[in-house]
């Protein structure tokens, strides 16, 4: 027996994990996607009222490359993906861990619904091809990624599971709250549901939608209780985007967090971006449901704890 | 105080001005939402279990807990007497209050209780203590037969499983974190 047996009883699951990033890689590849890697340290991150960055040297480690790819986008390749190590603050339990594995895309032309499209078909085709199957069994529950997804507004998930309206939950403080303890865990089974539209100030690099300014076009896929990814079609006014980093900013700064910079060169760039749309995806998640495990420490090498 | 950044299995909190220790903790976010703690929590004065939700950044008060030497002395009718060894003072710890404990405590034995506010709250015992046993079925010496353990009484009343060959008068080695038996104690 190995002196790290723990280490050592993680074959399996590194091997899924590994086949699973050779799995994305070619989804990619074979829609053109240009793979590219973006600095992890970056000045000026985007301010997020509830993701904290690590410092780093005066800098800070990105919680997403979000910026950086947009920046790409805006000057000219219009589909980029990236396969990156990102930090977050504080972020640590059974399903997170404060450094991991995110999948990032951006698709020029794209909005949100199309995103969905993708996605669905990424994660499908990657499960049969790591799993060679098309029903996921995932903590006892058989989810079938081949029949038809699930999509389910925001307003309709709090009304139906939590039995009170978006706004009303936003404007009494618990919408969170009830998001983990009521809607969440009942999300993504038999099939895999997108959960979209949500409240125009959750999602602060969002588009709002034309026909209803209250809800932003932003989406996040839940598969047997689990979040694995949030994308949306991407805001592309510079002003707006500014007023919203400003807001985000002072909101951060009221309630004490380190001052970021804005990004200006994000800014600037931006008005050069084409209608576009971007996800983010926990790799780590994914590999969590194709492993059965509940628990993120089954799919990494290492935890922060074991170093 | 603490944060919910804190928490841990065992950590003990004041709520209302009641302690509580923390049993489990989750720590759950919604994407761009706020992290949020969903803990359970076992009041250490009724013994009730309650759940609790917090969120990031939130803090939680600490209960500060004081210990004491104390001898245990006697117990009638549901209560166990103790005396501080500094003070002489005496006092009596009601049952529930003791929990596991009761069953560990032999006569003039030195304990170390918890006091929450001035209210004794618990007993911590010594890892292991030696218990006399008072009732057991003989041992037919030579049976190797029968593998399986016995159950026997000690002194404080407390039923415990041990091996066969273990005879009623003997003193006995206890894990009183594992209520389990470890040993036979000469003497």
């Amino acid at each position: 027996m190995a002196t790290n047996w723990r280490l050592a009883s993680r074959k399996r699951a590194l091997e899924t994990r590994a086949a699973t990033i050779n799995a994305l890689r070619d989804f990619f590849r074979t829609r053109q996607y240009l793979e590219v890697e973006t600095p992890f340290r970056i000045p000026a991150p985007a301010p997020e009222s509830h993701i904290d960055t690590i410092p780093a040297d005066g800098w800070f480690l990105h919680a997403s490359p979000e910026l950086c790819m947009k920046r790409l986008v805006a000057a000219g390749y219009p589909r980029v993906f990236q396969i990156c190590h990102c930090w977050r603050a504080g972020e640590r339990g059974r399903r997170h861990i404060s450094e991991f594995t995110m999948l990032e895309w951006y698709r020029a032309g794209a909005d949100y619904t199309s995103l969905m499209d993708e996605t669905e078909a990424l994660v499908t085709g990657v499960v049969r091809r790591v799993m060679k199957r098309r029903i996921l069994t995932y903590q006892g529950q058989a989810i079938r990624l081949a029949a038809q997804w699930n999509r389910l507004t925001v307003e309709e998930a709090y009304q139906h599971y939590s039995g009170v309206s978006a706004e009303d939950a936003l404007g009494e403080g618990t919408f969170d709250e009830r998001m983990v303890r009521d809607i969440e865990p009942l999300l993504g089974h038999p099939v895999p549901t997108f959960l979209y539209d949500y409240p125009a100030s959750r999602g602060s690099l969002a588009r709002l939608r034309a026909d209803n300014p209250s809800v932003a076009e932003r989406f996040e896929l839940y598969i047997a209780g689990l979040e694995l990814a949030n994308g949306f079609s991407e805001l592309v006014d510079p002003a707006e985007q500014r007023r919203r980093f400003e807001a985000e900013e002072a909101y951060r700064r009221s309630i004490g967090k380190p001052p970021y910079p804005l990004a200006v060169k994000f800014l600037e760039e931006l008005q050069d971006m084409p209608p576009c749309a971007g996800i983010a995806l926990g790799v780590d998640r994914l590999v969590m449901l194709m492993h059965d495990t509940d628990s993120i420490d089954d799919v990494v090498a290492f935890t922060p704890e074991e170093l | 105080m603490y944060t919910v950044s804190d928490l841990r299995k065992g950590l003990t909190i004041a709520i209302d001005n009641e302690p509580y220790t923390v049993i489990s903790f989750e720590f759950t976010k919604p994407g761009k939402g706020q992290g949020i703690y969903r803990t359970r929590l076992r009041n250490m004065l009724n013994g009730s279990i309650i759940d609790r939700t917090y969120r990031s950044g939130e803090s939680l008060e600490q209960a500060i807990l004081e210990q004491r030497t104390m001898q245990y002395l006697y117990h009638e009718s549901g209560t166990y007497h103790f005396m501080d060894t500094k003070s002489f003072e005496q006092m009596g710890i009601a049952e529930d209050a003791l929990g596991d404990a009761a069953n560990y405590l032999i006569d003039n034995v030195s304990v170390e209780v918890l006091f929450f506010q001035d209210r004794p709250i618990g007993v911590n015992v010594p890892n292991f203590v030696n218990l006399r046993v008072v009732k057991s079925a003989p041992w037919a010496k030579g049976d190797t037969s029968s593998s399986d353990l016995k159950t026997v009484t000690l002194e404080t009343g407390l039923q415990m499983k041990v091996p066969p060959f273990v005879n009623e008068g003997e003193l006995v080695q206890i894990d009183t974190r594992t209520g389990s038996y470890v040993t036979r104690v000469k003497g």
